[in-house]
Formats: structure tokens, C-alpha cells, sequence
């Protein structure tokens, strides 16, 4: 199993260590609603560092990724992100990303660390025909995230920086604590924060300088469990629950960022092109809050009032809201707020009313 | 980890209390800590009859989902309906308000296959 360049802090904090895409991970420290309600309230840390950073440079850079991904980034200015999606020629989801244009001809994707080696196959194939390199830097780049109301307050005294000036979905290079990195105000959490990438070698001098600044705004390392129910309730979709190759960006509610307007050809066009043509999808993600007793869980069925079925894909007990709920796909003409339907838990039928997402959206 | 004396103790983690011919079960603090923060517990109804080692109910954390069986045959008499609304005790008192369920015993089981405190820390020392 691969280990990020923070293993030995996690297991020094008593992380409970995983398998998590053949990473050894964190899922927890002291406990996930503790670490959840941490960056609710004030500020978490996390260690992303097995996610993807994937380069692409050079003058036919932009129009190599405009033609790979199905959103377009001739619409993102220097120092902006877009989030993305890419596909296969049949419409389906190969993964989820963020696309940062660091530079006029530089870009850094991040894929999701399951996906790393699919996509940076896929993205250096598609590329091979315009003037631009590809490096996949994952394995030498480092990626500590810190989320929550508190997180600009914890950063800003460590980096020149001016965090103030640094919108949401914008990345700005300089220092934090000594070290060279991207900052960018970017997250997966539903809450104000800033991703960090650095080199692997840093990762350590980062992580604990964050930690000593934070120590008096109530910082808290989390881990990945933290993060799946923050991204539950902000309804964030993850790859391999609510986005796959059997998925289109139209069923999942992404079909705001596939970008057919444009003239240019790009990867799973002619399908997605004619899916939106025949309509709305047979099928829609939704929100789920259970009415009955119980957790729904990825996996479980889902029934309408008329004996049709539909999935869950997350589900949890929500550490904010203090109820079980879910995102699953569910028939189109049942996705409307308020519709009940039935979650299947073991050999009970509970109710569950289809809700608006995000189930948490952060105070302004 | 808080291992009680007194109590028996199951290889799935279980603890049940002898208290003449009824028997209190619970999940022990190892049981609770590697689960993590529990957020559902699901029981049979008082009346029910248990065999051992047959499922009797489920106990969901956030992340995980866990049967729990019968240490013993026995009939339900009662449940810690507690645990509906508060399924955290589980956690913070995992021998005491976070007990789960009463059995009256069958007549002629022996506890004697079940481990005693000693035995029990063994289990988990090595686990």
C-alpha cells in the first residue's frame, strides 16, 4: 500500500488507518461526527495528499483539454478553477475534476485518487495531438486541505498570500509557512477553504506549522470519514457512488457543465448532444431525508409509491442535521421535493421524502 | 480498553451480565470504539424468541454496518429503548446506559462457553 508523506504524523495522532484506493489512510482520529462538527464550527485539516495533480502546458494546452473534458476552459481566466467532468465516448463518467489554470498555457487537473492512473491515460491520449505536455506530478506533489469558517483566519498570518483577494474557485501561487504552494480556495467539504499543494518533501513542514496555528482556533486533522459526511450534506456527488461509467452528467444533475453550445468537438459530444436533445433523463439524483427509523447505505433499493426502483448511492446519518439521509437515483417524475418514497433497510420498507440539495448550504 | 470482571464476554464482542435466569447483553468498549460514533441500533421486540447464535439486531456507526447474535438462546424481556433517541450511548457507556437487551435464558443453557474478563482481554490484545 502507498503512503502519503503525513503517514507517520496520522499514526503519531492515533488515526485509524484504511485502505483507501491502496493508500493507507486516515478515516478518523478521535471520532467522525467530533472531526465533522470541527469544521462546521471552526477549522479541520485534511491529508488529500493521494489525489491526482496531473500538468498540462504549452500552446495547445487549452484547446487539448477544452477537446478532452466536457466543460469548457476557454471560459476560465488565469487564476480561476471550473469543475469538470471526463467522459467516455459514450456519455459515461470516467471521473470528476478540478481544472485550475495556474498560467495563459498551464493547467493543473486533479482527479480523484481511484481514478489517477485511468485518467491520466486517458488524458495523455487525448492530448497527444496538440502541442502541449502532460506530467503526472501526484506522486511528488502533496495536498493538505484546510476547511471551515476559521480556515482564512488560521492561513492568512502563514502566506504572503492575500487571502482576502482569493475568491472562491481561484488559486494564487506563493508561500504558506516557508513553503512553495498553490493556494487555492477550493474544497469538498461546503465550506470556506483552501486546498495546498506542495512538494512531497514539505508536506510534513506544512501540515505542522498549520497545526501550531491552528491550535488556538480549534484546528482539527480529520480524515476521509469526516470528509465523506461533509460532502454528503453539502451534496457533493463521489465518484463510485454518485458518478460512474454507467452515469451520464445529465442523470447525476451536472448537465450545467457539459458545455454544447460551443462549436468544438470533445470526448462523449455526439451522445450527451443527443440525451439532451431526447429530453430529461429516465432517471435523477436527489436528495433523500428518511422519515423512519434506520441509515440508508450506498446500495440499498429504493421504491416508489407505484412499485418502480431506484438506488442510494451515500447515505448517513447527518452530523448537522441530526437525521438519516441520502442521495440516490430515483425515476425523474419522483424527483420533485416532497415526493415519498420507500428506502429498502434489510426486510423494512422505511419512508423517505425526496429533499432539495444540498441538505446544508453555509451561512453567508 | 474497559474490560469489566464479572462479566461474560463473546468472540463477537458481545458482554452479557448473569443475573439469575435473565442475562443483560451489550457490546463491549472495544466492540463501540472500533465502530466509532453509533447512529442506529436496531432490536428485536420484547417476546421474541433468540437462538444462539442466530442475529438478533444491528448496530450502525457511521461508517459501518454490524450484526449482533445471541450469545445465548433466550427469550427477550426487554430492550433499551434509550438507544433510539440516544444511539451515543453505545459509545460513552458501553456497559452501563448503553446496554441493549434483557434475556430470560432457556432452561439448561450454561454461560461456560462464553470467556471471562481475563480470556476477553486476551481476545483483544491480539486482535
Amino acid at each position: 500500500m502507498q503512503r502519503t508523506p503525513l503517514y507517520d504524523r496520522h499514526v503519531a495522532a492515533g488515526g485509524r488507518l484504511i485502505d483507501f484506493a491502496g493508500w493507507e489512510m486516515p478515516v478518523q482520529y478521535g471520532g467522525i461526527f467530533e472531526e465533522h462538527r470541527a469544521v462546521r464550527e471552526r477549522a479541520g485539516l485534511f491529508d488529500l495528499s493521494h489525489m491526482g495533480e496531473l500538468w498540462v502546458e504549452g500552446p495547445g494546452a487549452l484547446e487539448g483539454l477544452a477537446q478532452a473534458l466536457v466543460n469548457d476552459p476557454a471560459g476560465l481566466a488565469v487564476g480561476r478553477a471550473q469543475y469538470s467532468l471526463i467522459c467516455v465516448a459514450d456519455g459515461g463518467i470516467l471521473d470528476d475534476l478540478i481544472v485550475y489554470r495556474v498560467g495563459p498555457e498551464r493547467f493543473l487537473t486533479v482527479p480523484n485518487a481511484a481514478n489517477r492512473t485511468t485518467v491520466a491515460d486517458a488524458l495523455a491520449g487525448r492530448l497527444a495531438a496538440h502541442a502541449a505536455s502532460f506530467d503526472d506530478a501526484s506522486l511528488r506533489t502533496a495536498l493538505v486541505a484546510i476547511q471551515g469558517p476559521r480556515a482564512a483566519a488560521i492561513l492568512a498570518p502563514l502566506t504572503e498570500v492575500d487571502l482576502g483577494a482569493l475568491r472562491n474557485y481561484a488559486i494564487a501561487a506563493g508561500e504558506v509557512a516557508g513553503v512553495a504552494a498553490q493556494v487555492a480556495r477550493t474544497g469538498y467539504t461546503g465550506e470556506d477553504g483552501f486546498e495546498l499543494f506542495v512538494d512531497w518533501s514539505a508536506a510534513g513542514r506544512l501540515w505542522d506549522a498549520l497545526l501550531e496555528a491552528g491550535a488556538g482556533e480549534g484546528l482539527q486533522p480529520c480524515g476521509l470519514g469526516a470528509r465523506d459526511t461533509l460532502r454528503l450534506e453539502a451534496g457533493m456527488p463521489l465518484y463510485g457512488n454518485e458518478l460512474s461509467l454507467d452515469t451520464d452528467p445529465f442523470e447525476a444533475g451536472l448537465g450545467r457543465i457539459v458545455k454544447l453550445e460551443r462549436p468544438r468537438p470533445f470526448v462523449g459530444r455526439a451522445v450527451l448532444e443527443q440525451r439532451a436533445a431526447e429530453g430529461p433523463p429516465a432517471r435523477r439524483l436527489v436528495g433523500l431525508v428518511l422519515r423512519g427509523r434506520g441509515v440508508p447505505r450506498h446500495g440499498y433499493p429504493v421504491w416508489t409509491a407505484d412499485g418502480r426502483e431506484g438506488v442510494v448511492t451515500s447515505g448517513t446519518v447527518s452530523p448537522t442535521l441530526g437525521q438519516a439521509i441520502a442521495m440516490a437515483y430515483v425515476p425523474s417524475d419522483q424527483a420533485a421535493p416532497g415526493t415519498m418514497l420507500e428506502v429498502g433497510i434489510r426486510e423494512a420498507r422505511v419512508p423517505a421524502e425526496v429533499a432539495d440539495l444540498p441538505f446544508y448550504r453555509r451561512p453567508k | 480498553m474497559d474490560v469489566p470482571d464479572g462479566l461474560r464476554y463473546t468472540d463477537d464482542h458481545e458482554w452479557l451480565r448473569l443475573e439469575g435466569e435473565e442475562g443483560t447483553i451489550g457490546i463491549t468498549a472495544y466492540a463501540a470504539d472500533q465502530l466509532g460514533d453509533v447512529v442506529f441500533v436496531e432490536l428485536p421486540a420484547v417476546g421474541t424468541q433468540l437462538e444462539a447464535g442466530k442475529t438478533l439486531g444491528v448496530v450502525e456507526s457511521v461508517k459501518a454496518v454490524s450484526d449482533l447474535y445471541a450469545p445465548l438462546a433466550g427469550e427477550v424481556v426487554a430492550v433499551n429503548e434509550a438507544l433510539a433517541d440516544h444511539p451515543e450511548l453505545v459509545n460513552s457507556a458501553p456497559y452501563g446506559e448503553g446496554w441493549m437487551l434483557r434475556l430470560r435464558l432457556a432452561e439448561a443453557v450454561a454461560a461456560d462457553g462464553l470467556k471471562d474478563a481475563a480470556a476477553y482481554r486476551e481476545l483483544i490484545a491480539a486482535a
